[in-house]
């Protein structure tokens, strides 16, 4: 299933968040999207799942979700959204009790979902009790269990420490692999950007504008620090954003 | 090894106070002695103050000739069937108001209106509605009840973290799901504490009802005493009141702690 975003603006109140956003997200690729703070990502990414209807333009779908996807369009949230009274398997179980299945079935998916993040022994386990980097692996896993057709992911990885986010993104890697899935994937860090993103959406500060478009053709199983093809894909995108930082400088010393 | 050394002074520690075993049951037992002493050594008036063991006694008669049950049941039954009425509206109502535009349009101000009145004003009210018999008297309870609860529920409503609904909703959640699944239970510790409230609350106006026109009850059988000076029945009646709110208490306690095990 691809993912289509025509024209989009978007308002609040006088207050311009998006500008002419058009964007295709086409199937089995992750889309990096990378700006400032308060550029308009997190409402980009509510807008293009529903959560939010654009002042104007359009988002769409095209092509049929797996037969088996009870949620196409699935977030993976900044701050991990775990319901803090039900233990890890009744989290992720939560997304599946609506669905007409046996119960049999439903055991079946949280446990297959919690073993694919290796939290299999944790299911009986309360949020509180677990470390940041768990929650968002509970989180995914809750994910996992309606077998989305695309991911939408906010910061997945801002609210963890180096070496959970470190370890968070392999796991994503390897999750890829396994499934090819589609996501958006939005991020204000750039090397989060470089590693897993197929192709990278740089946005302007607000309003959000699409300043450029950067493809990443190295496989992801073989992005390792130091590559040449990511180095200069950095140091592009890192021009960018410069650019962006020393405009605002020169905006406020104007206004001053 | 330097030889001007000075030991850094301790300046923490503090404003931690502890449960203290012991210092709570030798509370009561220093109270108990002085009432003891003071009525037997005359410093108490025998006609302001029953000594312990005329109360003991008042106790112990009650419950040998029934009249303590005969009072606590028709205390506990307009308890329980006023606070029910009134703390079930009182959820519904402020559910409507945490969940709906218009209800909290319209109901709000209402409830904030109705909230500082004194209950007991409106008995005689009732008692023209309803007569002087029970229903006047579970009309007053669940109205005092009603709006802590109404306020509580609201309150909690408010308080539900508006992320787990936006994610709830974004996995296609149904909104009654929702309600029951996310609402319900993020509300709940705020429930309970408003019931803490409505519970005292209750209790306050059930004695007041039962003093202004009651056979049965704990409260009309303390104005009965007091009107017949039998001191040592009033203070019976009165420490039954404190002991029936602290198992009130107690119970909300016991719910909490089953209900909101999660918290660790
Ligand atoms: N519901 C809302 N009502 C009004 N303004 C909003 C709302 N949501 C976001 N905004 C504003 O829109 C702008 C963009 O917000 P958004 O959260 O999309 O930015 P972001 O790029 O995700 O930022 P961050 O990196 O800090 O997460 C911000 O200025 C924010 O204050
Ligand atoms: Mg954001």
């Amino acid at each position: 299933m691809d993912l289509i975003a025509e024209a989009i603006h978007h308002r609040y109140g006088d207050m311009t968040v998006l500008d002419s956003v058009s964007l295709t997200v086409k199937s089995g690729e992750i889309v990096a999207i990378l700006g400032p703070s308060g550029c308009g990502k997190t409402t980009l990414l509510r807008l293009l799942g529903g959560l939010e209807r654009p002042t104007s333009g359009r988002v769409s779908t095209s092509g049929d979700a797996p037969a088996d996807s009870l949620n196409p369009l699935t977030y993976i949230f900044q701050d991990f959204a775990l319901i803090p009274w039900r233990t890890v398997a009744e989290n992720v179980r939560l997304p599946l009790e609506h669905h007409g299945m046996t119960s049999n079935e439903r055991s079946r998916r949280v446990a297959d979902a919690l073993a694919r993040v290796n939290l299999a022994e944790f299911a009986n386990a309360y949020p509180r009790q677990l470390s940041g980097g768990m929650k968002q692996r509970v989180s995914i896993a809750r994910a996992l269990a309606v077998n989305p057709a695309i991911f939408l992911m906010d910061e997945p990885l801002s609210a963890l420490d180096a070496q959970s986010r470190e370890l968070l993104m392999d796991d994503l890697v390897r999750l890829w692999h396994e499934t090819r899935f589609t996501a958006v994937y939005v991020t204000h860090n750039l090397a989060e950007a470089v590693r897993l993103g197929h192709r990278i959406v740089v946005l302007s500060r607000r309003p959000g504008r699409i300043r450029d478009v950067i493809s990443i053709d190295v496989p992801l199983a073989d992005r390792r620090d130091g590559h040449p093809e990511l180095i200069a894909a950095s140091a592009r995108i890192w021009s960018l954003i410069r650019d962006e930082a020393a405009n605002a400088d020169r905006e406020l010393a104007d206004a001053l | 090894m330097p030889y001007d050394l000075r030991p850094v002074p301790f300046r923490g520690g503090g404003f931690a106070p502890k449960h203290l075993r012991f210092f709570g049951p030798a509370t009561f037992l220093a109270v108990l002695a002085y009432w003891w002493i003071g009525t037997h050594l005359g410093w108490i008036s025998p006609i302001a103050m029953p000594t312990p063991m005329e109360v003991a006694r008042a106790l112990i008669d009650m419950v040998q000739t029934g009249e303590l049950w005969q009072h606590l049941g028709a205390s506990l039954q307009r308890l329980l069937i006023g606070g029910a009425i009134g703390g079930i509206s009182g959820v519904i109502v402020g559910f409507a108001i945490g969940l709906s535009s218009i209800a909290r349009s319209t109901a709000l101000p209402l409830v904030s209106a109705l909230f500082p009145i004194p209950k007991i004003a409106l008995l005689p009210l009732f008692i023209i509605w309803f007569g002087i018999g029970e229903s006047s008297k579970y009309a007053t309870i669940a109205f005092g009840v009603f709006s802590p609860m109404v306020i509580a529920a609201f309150g909690g409503v408010d308080g539900v973290d508006r992320n787990l609904i936006r994610m709830a909703q974004s996995f296609g959640i149904p909104t009654r799901d929702i309600i029951a699944k996310i609402v319900l239970p993020g509300a709940l510790p705020a429930l309970l504490s408003g019931v803490r409230i409505a519970a005292s609350i209750g209790i306050i106006l059930l004695t007041a009802a039962e003093m202004i026109g009651a056979q049965y009850g704990v409260g009309a059988m303390v104005l009965a005493s007091g009107n017949l000076m039998q001191t040592d029945r009033l203070i019976a009646g009165v420490l039954i009141l404190s002991a029936l709110g602290l198992t009130v208490a107690f119970l909300i306690g016991c719910v909490e702690k089953t209900v909101l095990k999660w918290r660790g």
